[in-house]
């Protein structure tokens, strides 16, 4: 029998982590010499107190959620792709050929086609790893770690002495035509009566993402290539007994993976820079692992804690504009909340059992007998 | 048994151990509640009782791997306090654990020595171990042979060993947990030799088991546990088989099975020249012939590591062979695309694998999930590219009103239920798809004597249906009381085949220890 009841599992277990996160966080502020309450405001409003901040939040959120998705499928499999980061890159490099050289009619059209070559680079450069586990044992986290280096190696040199106009200084792609252009959450809105900041970079994307959860929602809990992928993830000897090809659901896992990683360029390539630039991805590869981590791998987990770290994110850059808090406190705190929410995830949850054990034989003083 | 001598000394001496309520609790499980029991200096106590009775609990307890959450522990009269095994070794209690703590690659001495080595340098720890170890084998006729390695000695030997490693560390008190589990009958009855020995030279053995031969046959005294308690203590010589199953289980049970002659029939699984090669290049199955007829039981038996588990595996469909095996005249695929669980079901062949938590079951699916497991892809659990999850559920139901798992529950996670009722879950599973050949590994390892009963009772029934069965398992009295016809298997061959009726545990008992059947025929003969 579980010791504790589901709500409190999913509930109040990421909740009181969060809370401990930010009293830590509230007690570094203090030591800098600054006023964490006035710090907490400056976020809230920052990140959360206007559609700008919003539109920021949620486009930080957009990203994380398709990287969220590609560290908690290849959880399921029990594998640990660190590689999203260099996944998401390559789609970037997709999405880059798809919007340049197709000469699209239409943004719907541009946004499929973008999308599938975003995934389709994002899988292919998660295939290699894939394949070399599955057929040769070599470790996933170190193949994926060093495709990563490689990753930004590979565009830099495409963009370099590729990719780049003449005479043009910038490693960059040049800007993608109009009809490429994704609608953002402004245009979206305004057909229903809310104005929405017009800046704000959040698009068309984020419901592409919403999507993406729920297709792995369905996708894990109720087909068979799901059930497969779970299974081998919790045993593979079982998997073997049950005639659960380990190469096949490691390939597959991680394809699916690599393409959700992909996928997040249609968000911060297409839809925000509308140009592939060097290091477009700024780390939320690995913000993904602590999504997924916090998210317990499950898609509307990874959906509220991809807003929780969009928020992170947005509030953070507002802290470290408006205020003397240094840009790094901002790590910090996201550390703080990785390190309750994932890695001292027992610390939080052996108390809570013990409370709720407490209460459950204080209500019934003679534990049944189990039937025999 | 006890001299007088030895009687003397119960009566003055404190006793060497004495634990008073003792409780342990494992999250909402009280494994060990208020136990309370006294041993004698030279005698061997038993403790028995089913899987999960808390026996190991209790055991870890006195060795340091646990603490208890109440009690008192007395060693030699003394209350002592055991944190961790060191406190344990220091108390003079030996462990002798059920799947030994041995270096493969090191020899005997320096395996005794692990852990225990005097200074820094090797060469003069080794030096003084061999005397001891010489003086040791000696006293307790232990004879080992200290530059073997480890790897190239027998499973009996290397469990004398792991006494002679506590008895290096001066143990007075010694604790065997299922010492048998991996021996011959033969090498079993070398160990109780020892046993005996090493009581008349006044040390305390405490032996954990679940049969009850053998606490019949070595014992003074037993206790029972059930369900975390101390139910009784008992003179052994005052009590009775029976009585002990009683008590252990808690009403009366059959400790037979029920069973009408066989009607084999047509030849169903026929093995031809079977050899298994592992990953490591090792030669595990060295060309096995056998045949398995609708109607009948084919009982495999040995120790286990002789190819039982590959044979197993290889039919079963994830391990590759050569050789040919033909299933209903027609052959399976050792290597190829077809060689794998979903092929062999879709060839009516079911498989109840001998390790239910590492293969049969996913402990942390629900038992609906594991309902499904394997036969995922059954078009009845399909819901057009949706897996048909209710349908799983209501067919779990049945299955589990069937087969009489407690909780009826298919929504709890397989590591929820007690061990036989994990094994029921594998079993309605695997019966229930009304195969033509089931594969069985141990069918009631770790499943308590009410479960027992029942399963056997299921086993008995398919073949009673005009299923061929392939039953392998370390237990020979198992062996016996189900199978039409015994198999046995050592170094990878199978070393002669018997009518169930025609054999009894002795000839077995020399076939599995790789005596061939002339040899055998002589020795019983002589």
């Amino acid at each position: 029998m579980d010791v504790m009841p589901k709500w409190a599992e999913v509930v109040l277990v990421p909740l009181i982590s969060l809370v401990l996160a930010a009293i830590l966080s509230a007690l570094v502020i203090l030591g800098i010499g600054e006023d964490p309450v006035a710090a907490v405001k400056l976020m809230v409003t920052g990140a959360l107190g206007s559609t700008y901040g919003w539109g920021y939040t949620l486009y930080y959120a957009t990203n994380f959620m398709f990287t969220g998705l590609c560290v908690s499928i290849a959880f399921h499999a029990r594998l640990f792709n660190i590689g999203g980061e260099g996944q998401a890159m390559l789609g970037g490099l997709g999405v880059a050929l798809a919007c340049l050289y197709i000469p699209w009619p239409h943004w719907s059209l541009a946004l499929i086609g973008a999308t599938a070559m975003a995934a389709l680079f994002g899988a292919a450069w998660a295939a290699i790893p894939a394949f070399l586990q599955a057929k040769r044992g070599s470790h996933i986290v170190i193949t994926t770690i060093m495709f990563n280096f490689i990753a930004a190696a590979v565009l830099n040199y495409i963009l370099v002495n590729m990719m780049r106009p003449k005479g043009s200084m910038d490693p960059a792609t040049a800007r993608f035509p109009d009809a490429t252009k994704l609608p953002t959450l402004h245009d979206l809105l305004a057909p229903i009566g809310i104005n929405f900041s017009k800046a704000a970079p959040a698009n068309i994307s984020l419901l592409v993402a919403v999507a993406a959860c729920i297709f792995l929602w369905v996708l894990i809990w109720r087909t068979r290539l799901g059930y497969e992928i779970r299974a081998y993830g919790q045993s593979e000897s079982a998997a073997k007994y049950a005639g659960i090809s380990p190469v096949k659901i490691t390939m597959i896992a991680m394809v699916i993976s690599g393409a959700l990683a992909g996928m997040m360029a249609i968000n911060n390539v297409m839809g925000e820079a509308e140009r592939l630039v060097l290091n477009a991805t700024e780390g939320a590869g690995f913000i993904g692992i602590a999504v997924a981590l916090m998210g317990r791998s499950h898609p509307f987990g990874v959906f509220l804690a991809a807003i929780l770290f969009g928020f992170l994110y947005q509030g953070g850059a507002e802290l470290a504009l408006w205020t003397s808090i240094p840009r790094e406190l901002i790590v910090v705190i996201q550390a703080l909340v990785i390190l309750f929410t994932g890695a001292l995830d027992n610390m939080v949850r052996m108390p809570l059992e013990k409370i709720f054990l407490g209460i459950r034989n204080a209500r019934a003083p003679k534990p049944a007998e189990p039937a025999e | 048994m006890n001299d007088t001598t030895n009687m003397e000394r119960q009566a003055t001496a404190a006793p060497a151990i004495e634990l008073k309520g003792i409780s342990k609790a494992f999250g909402p499980v009280q494994a060990n509640k208020d136990i309370s029991i006294r041993v004698m200096p030279g005698t061997i106590h038993g403790i028995i009782g089913e899987n999960g009775a808390g026996k190991s609990t209790l055991m870890s307890i006195l060795y340091g791997f646990y603490k208890a959450d109440k009690g008192e522990i007395f060693i030699s009269g003394k209350k002592t306090d055991i944190p961790d095994s060191q406190a344990a070794i220091t108390a003079g209690i030996g462990m002798v654990f059920q799947h030994f703590k041995l270096v493969e690659n090191f020899t005997v001495l320096e395996n005794i020595i692990l852990g225990a080595e005097d200074g820094r340098l090797l060469k003069p720890s080794l030096a003084k171990a061999r005397k001891s170890l010489l003086k040791l084998a000696d006293d307790y006729g232990l004879k080992v042979d200290p530059d073997a390695l480890i790897q190239d000695i027998g499973v009996g030997m290397q469990q004398r060993v792991e006494i002679l490693k506590a008895l290096y560390r001066q143990a007075d008190i010694l604790i065997l947990d299922e010492p048998t589990g991996v021996l011959t009958p033969a090498e079993a009855d070398q160990l109780f030799r020892i046993l005996g020995r090493l009581r008349s030279e006044g040390k305390t053995i405490i032996l954990i088991t679940h049969k009850l031969r053998e606490i019949m046959n070595i014992t003074d005294t037993v206790s029972v546990m059930r369900r975390g308690e101390m139910t009784a203590t008992v003179k052994t010589a005052e009590t009775s088989p029976a009585e002990l199953a009683e008590l252990m289980v808690g009403r009366k049970v059959l400790l037979r099975v029920d069973k009408k002659p066989a009607q084999p029939a047509e030849v169903v699984l026929d093995i031809k020249g079977l050899r298994v090669v592992d990953e490591k290049g090792v030669e595990r199955l060295r060309g096995i012939d056998l045949q398995v007829r609708a109607g009948e039981i084919l009982g495999v038996a040995g120790v286990a590591g002789n190819g039982q588990s590959e044979l197993l595996e290889v039919l079963g469909g994830y391990q590759t062979g050569s050789g040919s095996v033909q299933v209903k005249g027609q052959a399976l695929d050792l290597t190829g695309k077809h060689s794998d669980g979903q092929s062999r079901r879709n060839r009516g062949i079911a498989h109840v694998p001998e390790d239910r938590q590492r293969e049969g079951l996913i402990m942390d699916f629900q038992a609906w999930e594991n309902t499904a497991f394997g036969y995922h892809k059954d078009p009845a659990y399909r819901h057009g590219i949706l897996m048909d999850n209710a349908a799983i559920k209501a067919d779990t139901v049945e299955k589990m009103e069937r087969f009489d798992v407690r909780p009826p529950n298919p929504r709890l996670a397989a590591k929820s239920f007690s061990g036989g009722n994990q094994q029921k879950i594998v079993l309605a599973r695997e019966i229930e798809r009304n195969p033509d050949l089931l594969l069985i590994g141990q069918p009631t390892r770790g499943v308590d004597i009410g479960a027992i009963e029942f399963i056997h009772q299921q086993i008995v029934a398919l073949r009673d249906q005009g299923k061929a069965i392939l039953l392998v398992s370390v237990e020979l009295e198992e062996i016996l009381a189900l199978s039409d016809r015994v198999a046995v298997m050592f170094d990878g061959q199978v070393m002669g085949v018997r009518d169930a009726s025609a054999t009894d545990e002795k000839e077995l008992g020399l076939m599995m220890a790789g005596i061939t059947d002339t040899e055998a025929d002589a020795k019983i003969g002589a």
